[in-house]
């Protein structure tokens, strides 16, 4: 909360806006609980400050092949850290906003 | 039942790799997967991607490979140094997925492959994949977290490989102590695949050798037991020893040794394609031998090769120059090759393929190698073992003629015999040695085998002098062969005792011929007695018949004078003494002409 607060003063007014985009694979159970795991930290934590794009690996194998997915779920950062990935279903909290470029450990 | 029956034939994928489809008995599975299993730098990741070449390149087979652990850049970098053109393949039918994760990445949570292999079998269709490579699938799994998570995802590949009907090649490090819970899945993976090939890579007295072995082989016989792996233009190659069939044409044309004393003792020389095995001590003239078929080899015409274990060409030239053997005019006008390689830095299998290259090269009919027992002395026994054997079966399958030494240390003759083991393979096997005798150290050469021919079964003496070789003649004495000053001597002593023979012989033979003589005298004396009695005896019977005739004329006169008949019981007894002193003769005759006298 406290990084959230000083972030926006920071950029005195300016919203910092978090782009991604998240590589599932369909149905899998991990896919389904990365997506729900990642709503959950954006509606707590970015509220609607972020673009988010959800490929279905399975249904575009192709574009995640360019895109050089290799597991799923991946979580692709675009902007402001872009270049960091994220694997797993997304459990953990800390580290997807730390991927974020939200430096400021939560208490 | 009678479903699962066409399942029980196993067909196989030739992998191309040299002696690998010989061992594995004709590849690995098709649609099935191979773990390849080894510690790293043993030669996993060339391995399957040279079996993804070889399908590529000579069966028109598409393949993916999957680089968990190397960058795409780096094995191209790798493949480079083979004569693979990997960059033409991968622009049709090779696919390279970079599958390496970012530095920057996070895991959070569990993940699967599940997105991976949507990916995998859009390609697959795309280009009609029919091989897959996962090389370096450790890493992927040691990002899972549990043994469950790495179980899970090892059975979704396993079931996805399965449904594509893919053949496979998944590589996996194993450290060499096997510790860790890794172990685990490593053990479930065998389990769970159709073949398991591993690699080995040992330090064996300073010099690394590679080997691999296949341990296992669903529904097929394979050959057991660890192959050494050399590196070559072509990529990987494993050693296997009889696997090629022995099928050379035995040639009867003979290849003179370039020693005329040698080639006798041989029936003639060396047949064409045979090898030769020269063992001795240092400084029995092995090299020497060598040399002389070098040159005779040149002179005739015939391309040769010379191999030098740890003796540069130059000198060796220059060695050989010393006893009149000249090869510097057969290196300028490009009849011979010369290769010298060291034994204490390079792995034995490299100097094999490069030895291979030179024969595909140099196209050699004739072809030494001094001393073939170097790469034993320096490498791994084992390793040199099978490379003598390996690189004799080569020369036979070139038809080349091979004169190949050996040094052996220490007393023993038949030390090479447990050593390299050449001599069993090897046609001919000549062994030089000294004979220490009488205070002298001699050179003897002995033909322990030839196959084929009749050969000298005598040990000779090697006489080297400014002029050459020279084999002295067999000089033996009391079932031994005499040698050097021995020999010399021995020859003087023979010469005297001869000496004397010869006179002794001429003496005892006057002896006789006064003996015939004087019975020929004696026999001609007694003829001429023999004859003087008969004359004598002839006489006499002439004077008796005069004194009878004399005495009938005496009677008959009596007689006529007495007018009387009674003369004819007095003639015939006259007549009766006469003839039985005739008949007596000599002697007897004598007396009684004496008594009657």
């Amino acid at each position: 909360m406290a990084s959230k607060r000083k972030k926006k003063s920071a950029g005195d007014g300016a919203v910092t806006v978090v782009v991604m985009r998240l590589y599932v694979a369909g149905r899998a159970p991990n896919s389904v609980k990365a997506i729900a795991n990642l709503e959950a930290i954006c509606r707590q934590h970015l509220k609607d400050n972020y673009r988010l794009e959800i490929v279905d690996v399975c249904e575009h194998p192709r574009r995640a092949l360019d895109d050089g997915v290799l597991v799923t779920p991946s979580l692709s950062m675009l902007s402001p850290s872009p270049g960091a990935i994220v694997i797993g279903n997304l459990s953990d909290t800390s580290s997807v906003l730390a991927a974020m470029g939200i430096t400021t450990t939560i208490q | 039942m009678a479903k699962s029956a066409p399942r029980q034939v196993l067909q196989k994928s030739l992998t191309g790799i040299k002696g690998f489809d010989e061992i594995s008995l004709g590849g690995l599975p098709r649609n099935r997967t191979t773990l390849v299993m080894g510690g790293p730098g043993t030669g996993k990741s060339v391995f399957a991607l040279q079996s993804l070449v070889g399908a590529a390149s000579k069966h028109k087979q598409p393949g993916i490979f999957v680089a968990f652990e190397e960058n795409i850049d780096a094995i191209f970098a790798n493949a480079a140094a083979f004569d693979w053109r990997l960059q033409a393949l991968a622009r049709n039918r090779l696919f390279f997925m970079n599958a390496q994760l970012s530095p920057a990445f996070v895991a959070t949570g569990d993940f699967d492959l599940g997105g991976m292999l949507a990916m995998l079998e859009a390609k697959q269709l795309e280009i009609g994949a029919q091989w897959v490579v996962f090389d370096g699938i450790d890493v992927l799994l040691s990002l899972l977290r549990t043994p469950r998570a790495k179980m899970r995802e090892i059975y979704r590949l396993r079931d996805w490989l399965t449904r594509r009907e893919l053949t496979s090649i998944i590589t996996t490090k194993i450290d060499v102590e096997g510790t860790g819970t890794d172990v685990a899945n490593y053990g479930f993976m065998q389990f769970m695949v159709d073949c398991v090939v591993r690699f080995d890579r040992r330090i064996e007295q300073g010099i690394p050798v590679r080997r691999l072995e296949i341990s296992k082989y669903r529904g097929s016989s394979f050959a057991p037991g660890e192959f050494p792996l050399s590196f070559g233009p072509h990529g990987m190659a494993v050693a296997s020893p009889g696997a090629t069939d022995i099928a050379q044409e035995a040639s009867t044309e003979r290849v003179s040794t370039g020693f005329a004393g040698l080639d006798e003792m041989l029936g003639g020389g060396l047949f064409r394609g045979s090898s030769t095995l020269i063992t001795g001590a240092p400084g029995t003239s092995k090299t020497t031998l060598a040399g002389l078929f070098t040159e005779s080899a040149c002179r005739r015409g015939e391309r040769a090769l010379f191999v030098s274990f740890d003796e540069g060409g130059e000198r060796v030239r220059r060695n050989l120059k010393s006893v009149g053997i000249q090869l510097d005019p057969h290196i300028k006008s490009g009849m011979l090759q010369m290769y010298s390689g060291r034994t204490d830095t390079i792995n034995p299998e490299e100097h094999l393929i490069r030895i291979a290259t030179l024969i595909a090269e140099h196209k050699p009919r004739c072809m030494v190698i001094d001393p073939l027992s170097a790469i034993s002395r320096t490498g791994a026994l084992s390793s040199a073992r099978a490379i003598g054997n390996r690189l004799i079966y080569k020369l036979r399958d070139h038809h080349i003629t091979a004169v190949i030494t050996a040094l052996v240390e220490g007393k023993d003759a038949s030390a090479e015999a447990t050593e390299l083991q050449i001599s069993t393979i090897a046609d001919n096997w000549i062994q030089l040695s000294y004979l220490v005798c009488g205070g002298e150290r001699n050179r003897a050469l002995t033909i322990v085998k030839s196959r084929g021919t009749r050969h000298s079964n005598q040990v000779r003496e090697l006489v080297l002098s400014d002029s050459g070789l020279a084999l002295s003649d067999v000089y033996s004495s009391g079932g031994d062969v005499l040698m050097g000053t021995l020999r010399w001597e021995k020859e003087a002593e023979e010469r005297a005792r001869a000496v004397i023979r010869e006179t002794e012989s001429s003496l005892k033979r006057r002896e006789l011929q006064f003996a015939e003589a004087d019975t020929s005298a004696r026999i001609a004396a007694l003829q001429l007695d023999l004859e003087r009695q008969r004359a004598a005896l002839e006489l006499n019977t002439r004077t008796d018949a005069a004194r009878h005739v004399s005495s009938g004329e005496q009677l008959t006169e009596l007689r006529r004078l007495r007018g009387g008949n009674g003369d004819e019981a007095l003639a015939p007894k006259a007549k009766l003494r006469t003839t039985r002193a005739a008949k007596r003769g000599g002697n007897g005759h004598s007396t009684e002409r004496v008594r009657r006298g």
